[in-house]
């Protein structure tokens, strides 16, 4: 599996007055097994990106190469796609719709033709995957969970259809901490357990430097900036100047380097920065 | 698909239209309704037509705009047409099988789709050119004499103005949701009626449970503000006449009285 993004443009609204560019000439690609966060301030493109990756919206110019096929082709069969091409939108939770949770779960699966036997193994295989009782919630009306367990249960009602790429446009969102760490855990348990690309759109750097392999940067719907996190979070002028920081850890060594305090590389989480610290100590 | 209605939406300008005084315009559309009814043979209709050209113009509102919203009740006018075409009794003109186009049927076909259009047309030129929140504005203005008669003038001004200015919100909430449940491999286009009908399901639940939180929301904004009605409430931009809207109120009844005297003296 691969994704191939190559100058894709999109226009909202063409011909009208209010016309904007969203996408402006936005070309990377995406190997098997990787992570990749996607950052930039609001309305630089991000949801729009992602939106595209899995057929939702079609560019106005510009390829997109699933494993090869051209998913803007006109004679290529959305629901393949979307098959292989999992899609979290922001505040899944206003997504749900059925009687009981595992219902709701099923919807996507069912989608697929699958059979009852395999919908149910998947659905009790996702709900517990997001980290929750399957027996105990199966038959709850979705409507009455918490929003961090609303929020879990959308998110399983995608990676219950097991996509080969599994898109997640700011889960975290609006969430309390203990929640935005269940669920950031529960997404690095999926990548681990499925191996699947994935995508995470995320306001957030300390979860981004930590959990991807790669990085995008939008702004203006252009692609900035991309690379490893190492490569992204040295720029940081770049990264402020677009109305983003650095993760804190970074931010916290940065400060001791303005102190005197000496510290090596390039340091993104709490762990580099322990270990920077610690080294520093060390030679005291 | 559902964006393609015109109906409330605006068309920003600075036009000589679109600075009139609401009221002015609520009123110059009725009148123009009014005098396509005045309207009895196609010489009234082609003076309505030119009096319409003449405002759109000036508007510089793009006539692709205003055909748009023809879309949407293009249906209705087709059923009017082919219904007069076939159903008025007189000089016969030519039989299609059992159906006969008479000569009278013909010219009330033509007049009637050409007064249907305009109507859509002179009406849609009102929201292209006036914002909803001043729209509003102009029928609260305009219904508050009647206040005393117990007509809740604001009350039903305000319920207005939500729910224009919810339409856009609405919208964007199923695309959004139709988007979700479509990258969940929901499918809306295909299979009988019965199956399409039930796949709505998946997009209408989340819809209204999104409507009442916005609704419920909505109305804690409002109390949070100190709103309680209408009384006592006083405006920021309180409507004034000025001297366009006299101008246009004088075109305006120049127009009635050229329909009227059409009508009666031709």
């Amino acid at each position: 599996m691969s994704i191939q993004v190559n100058n894709i443009t999109h226009i909202y609204s063409e011909g009208l007055p209010h016309q904007s560019i969203a996408l402006d000439d936005v070309s990377f690609c995406a190997e098997d097994g990787q992570f990749i966060g996607i950052i930039g301030h609001t309305g630089s493109g991000k949801s729009t990106l992602v939106q595209h990756l899995n057929g939702l919206l079609k560019p106005k110019s510009g390829s997109i190469l699933v494993s090869g096929t051209d998913i803007t082709a006109p004679e290529v069969v959305m629901r393949d796609i979307r098959r292989k091409i999992g899609l979290v939108f922001q505040y899944p939770e206003y997504q749900l719709f059925e009687e009981t949770v595992e219902k709701d779960v099923a919807f996507g699966p069912a989608n697929l033709g699958l059979d009852e036997v395999e919908i149910q193994a998947r659905v009790k295989e996702a709900i517990e995957l997001v980290g929750l009782d399957y027996e105990e919630i199966r038959k709850r009306s979705p409507f009455d969970l918490s929003g961090g367990q609303k929020r879990r249960v959308a998110i399983a009602g995608v990676i219950a259809m097991k996509p080969e790429v599994l898109i997640l446009d700011e889960p975290t969102a609006g969430l309390d901490p203990r929640a935005h760490r269940d669920v950031l855990t529960m997404i690095e348990t999926v990548h681990a357990h499925e191996n699947n690309i994935i995508f995470l759109v995320s306001h957030n750097m300390n979860d981004i430097a930590r959990l991807s392999d790669k990085i995008l940067v939008m702004d203006g719907g252009r692609l900035a900036l991309q690379g490893s996190p190492h490569e992204v979070f040295s720029r940081e002028e770049t990264l402020i100047s677009l109305g983003l920081s650095l993760p804190e850890p970074a931010k916290l060594i940065n400060m001791a380097r303005q102190k005197g305090i000496p510290a090596e590389g390039t340091v993104l989480t709490v762990e580099d920065a322990e270990e920077a610290l610690y080294q520093f100590l060390k030679k005291d | 698909m559902i964006r393609d209605i015109t109906l409330g939406q605006y068309f920003p300008g600075k036009s000589w239209v679109h600075r009139l005084d609401p009221r002015i315009k609520i009123i110059a559309t009725l009148v123009y309704i009014a005098a396509l009814f005045v309207a009895h043979d196609f010489l009234g209709i082609l003076i309505a037509v030119g009096a319409l050209a003449m405002v759109i113009a000036i508007s510089r509102v793009p006539l692709s705009f205003m055909l748009r919203g023809l879309k949407p009740i293009f249906l209705i006018i087709l059923f009017t047409f082919v219904l007069n075409l076939f159903m008025i009794p007189g000089k016969v003109m030519a039989r299609i099988w059992i159906l006969t186009i008479t000569e009278e049927g013909l010219y009330m076909a033509f007049f009637m789709a050409a007064r249907l259009i305009l109507l859509i047309i002179g009406s849609s030129l009102l929201t292209l050119t006036t914002k909803p929140m001043s729209l509003t504005d102009g029928i609260e203005s305009l219904l508050s004499p009647f206040r005393k008669l117990g007509v809740p003038a604001h009350e039903l001004a305000m319920m207005m103005t939500i729910a224009l200015r919810f339409i856009p919100t609405l919208l964007e909430e199923t695309d959004k949701i139709m988007k979700a449940q479509q990258a969940r491999g929901a499918d809306f286009e295909s299979g009988n009626i019965i199956r399409r009908a039930k796949s709505l399901i998946p997009i209408l639940v989340p819809l209204f449970i999104s409507a009442f939180r916005i609704a419920q929301e909505l109305a804690m904004a409002m109390e949070a503000r100190c709103y309680r009605g209408g009384k006592y409430r006083t405006r920021m931009n309180a409507m004034k006449l000025e001297a366009r809207d006299f101008a246009a109120l004088i075109l305006m009844i120049l127009f009635l009285a050229g329909m009227i005297a059409e009508r009666i003296l031709l």
